[in-house]
């Protein structure tokens, strides 16, 4: 083995070298998104040979990184106003959407069999309803035998993007929420306790009967566990699938937003799940250097045109093709290095 | 110096005056750098944090440390709900902690057959090499699921109808919450303060234990009028190592202590502490108000600590003074 040492420090140090040699872009931000954008990492280096090296240090990070100009890009789950985006002199665009889904531990209730409108859920996470079997979740959920247990709320304990795209529809649907609480991604809980990332709500929902809770779809379904069915804003009844926060995405009114600023939650539509959230890519505007700026935006196009498979089988959801094409015409306008835009294409 | 000359000499090394003076004061300023660093790196460090959380100072001066709000949505931020849990988590921990690492150390130092004792005390160690994330996760799947099934509920048929008592068991038994939390973190603290437990009691020389057992003492009253009292200022700074490390600790705890800026009287009940809330907030506050805030989390923590091993300290002294030496 210690003959080996000497072989295997070159080899690192080639390594290295070889690396340093290529083309890297550096990103920072979103945990929410990160598993999709390090499986387009992956198959865009071994494509291309251009490395990303993205660091999903949370969203609240990513927007101070890249104003600091530390990174090439930020990625933010929450969308930056316009006003804040021009202050910062930035841009953004939505890169891949997402859903949250409340989950529940109730014994005798099966996966999308208990039914909640959104007043009830934003009763159950306000503490004032605190029993499976109160009359107001009864009464949407006729047939259905709920047990006397009491209702345990599990929420986010580490401030995330995803709490930010539960409480916005939660602020959207109630009054009552939108007075007590408010939107953020870390907020005061009226009730409950807290599970740190993704994984500590999905343990303790698991661990506690008569929990209820919210997680990303991807946790939801790889953890099995049982969601529920929510009534959007047309009135129906709807479960959480690819297709429904496709139904969401479909139609957000992109071209109207400005600055892409638009938030998916509570979107119209017979089909649409109601809490779904996109991720957003932050760049500058003024561009240092024209060619890393041009190797940033070739890789979210790339991702964009070759991406659609991975993100879907990681259960995120792409972004529609005529989304892609205002994000290119922004790219065009708006990204510049010199005086002269950066896409050109 | 006498030494370093007549020690070259003896050795047979040249012997050169200046070659030796200047080493000499090389190793002087080295060791006095070296011990300079840690007061300055402390000063360093209570200055970048008294800075960094200046704009929580000025808005909520005193009030800080009383108010149990913490609100990011509206920018109202209080530390109180954190020193509590901060301060009852420890205190549960040292409660069960101390008691049991004095038996497992006169267990390891008079009872047992070095055959035993060995192995035995090379697992306590081990427990102290085991990564706190560990801890945390095996609190979460392994312990929290057997106190919500077997222990809480016991706990409450036991206490439930005992007035005052009835208050620390009350809600429902979910397994996560300040009992865990304080099990975990005696857990954590057991290896640190047995280990030094059992290194005083072995340092009782063995002629006093002779002399009481000669007397027709038991080994029981030997250990409480003689082992005791001999290493009282170990066995109490093996206390104070043991209360530092359970108020740091951050990744266990968070795992099972719920993580809500409450104070409850139950112990069934979630709650946070200083560390778990800056491991949870930290990385999502963009807000500068709220970033302040929890920094000045971490300066009450600082100075909390600072206090306990200052009370420490004085605690020590005086005892020195009374019992006139010992340990």
């Amino acid at each position: 083995m210690k003959k080996m040492m000497p072989f295997v420090i070159v080899a690192l140090v080639l390594a290295t070298t070889a690396w340093a040699g290529t083309t890297s872009i550096s990103g920072a931000g979103a945990t929410f998104p990160y598993p999709v954008y390090a499986t387009w990492a992956h198959a865009y280096a071994a494509q291309t040979g251009v490395q990303l090296n993205y660091q999903s240090i949370g969203s609240g990070g990513g927007i101070a990184q890249i104003k600091a100009g530390t990174v090439d890009f930020g990625a933010s789950d929450a969308p930056l106003t316009k006003d804040k985006l021009d202050a910062s002199g930035l841009v953004q665009w939505p890169q891949i959407m997402g859903g949250v889904v409340p989950v529940v531990n109730i014994p005798g209730i099966a996966a999308n069999q208990l039914r909640l409108t959104p007043t009830v859920l934003a009763r159950i996470f306000l503490g004032k309803v605190t029993r499976w079997n109160d009359p107001e979740i009864a009464a949407v959920n006729p047939g259905l035998k709920l047990p006397k247990r009491s209702i345990t709320v599990v929420h986010r304990a580490d401030g995330s993007g995803t709490t930010w795209i539960f409480t916005n529809y939660l602020d959207k649907v109630s009054p009552e929420w939108h007075h007590a609480v408010g939107t953020a991604k870390a907020v005061a809980w009226p009730a409950g306790i807290g599970g740190k990332g993704n994984e500590g709500v999905s343990a303790y929902v698991q661990r506690i009967r008569g929990a209820i809770g919210y997680v990303e779809f991807a946790y939801a379904l790889q953890n099995r566990m049982t969601t529920v069915q929510l009534q959007n804003r047309s009135g129906n009844w709807v479960t959480a699938t690819i297709g429904s926060f496709q139904a969401a995405a479909a139609n957000a009114d992109w071209a109207h937003a400005p600055g892409f600023y638009l938030v998916l939650t509570d979107q119209p539509g017979q089909k649409s799940w109601p809490i779904t959230g996109a991720s957003f890519i932050l760049v500058h505007t003024a561009q240092r250097d024209p060619a890393k700026a041009r190797a940033v935006l070739e890789f979210f196009n790339w991702a964009f045109a070759n991406g659609d498979a991975m993100a879907e089988k990681l259960d995120y959801v792409p972004i529609p093709d005529s989304v892609v094409r205002l994000i290119h015409q922004m790219w065009a306008q708006k990204i510049k290095a010199g005086g002269h835009a950066v896409w050109t294409k | 110096m006498p030494f370093g000359r007549s020690k070259r000499a003896s050795m047979g090394l040249p012997l050169s005056k200046t070659g030796v003076r200047r080493g000499d004061a090389l190793f002087h300023g080295a060791a006095v750098a070296a011990a300079a660093l840690v007061p300055v790196l402390m000063a360093g460090l209570f200055v970048e944090l008294a800075y960094g959380s200046r704009l929580s100072l000025e808005k909520f001066g005193f009030g800080f440390l009383v108010s149990a709000a913490w609100n990011p949505v509206t920018g109202n931020y209080g530390a109180a709900s954190s020193i509590y849990g901060s301060l009852v988590s420890t205190a549960m921990a040292l409660i069960i902690a101390i008691p049991l690492s004095l038996f497992i150390a006169l267990f390891l130092v008079e009872l047992a057959p070095p055959r035993l004792a060995r192995p035995v005390s090379g697992a306590i160690e081990l427990l102290a090499a085991i990564p706190s994330i560990i801890y945390g996760m095996w609190g979460l799947f392994v312990l929290a699921p057997f106190l919500a099934d077997h222990v809480e509920p016991a706990l409450q048929a036991a206490f439930g109808h005992i007035p005052v008592i009835r208050a620390l068991f009350a809600g429902p038994p979910m397994g996560i919450g300040m009992l865990p939390a304080g099990l975990i973190l005696a857990l954590m603290v057991l290896p640190f303060t047995t280990a030094l437990m059992r290194d005083v009691l072995q340092l009782v020389p063995p002629v006093l234990k002779e002399a009481a057992a000669g007397m027709g003492s038991t080994t029981w009253e030997v250990f409480r009028k003689v082992m005791i009292p001999y290493g009282r200022r170990g066995l109490i700074g093996a206390g104070f190592l043991g209360l530092s490390r359970a108020i740091g600790e951050t990744m266990a705890v968070t795992f099972v202590i719920g993580n809500s800026h409450s104070i409850s009287a139950s112990l069934l009940a979630s709650g946070n502490t200083i560390a778990s809330t800056l491991a949870n907030e930290f990385t999502e506050a963009s807000d500068p108000l709220y970033l302040s805030a929890l920094i000045e989390l971490g300066l009450v923590l600082l100075v909390m600590t600072f206090l306990f091993q200052v009370a420490g300290h004085l605690w020590l002294s005086r005892l020195g003074r009374k019992t006139g030496g010992g340990q």
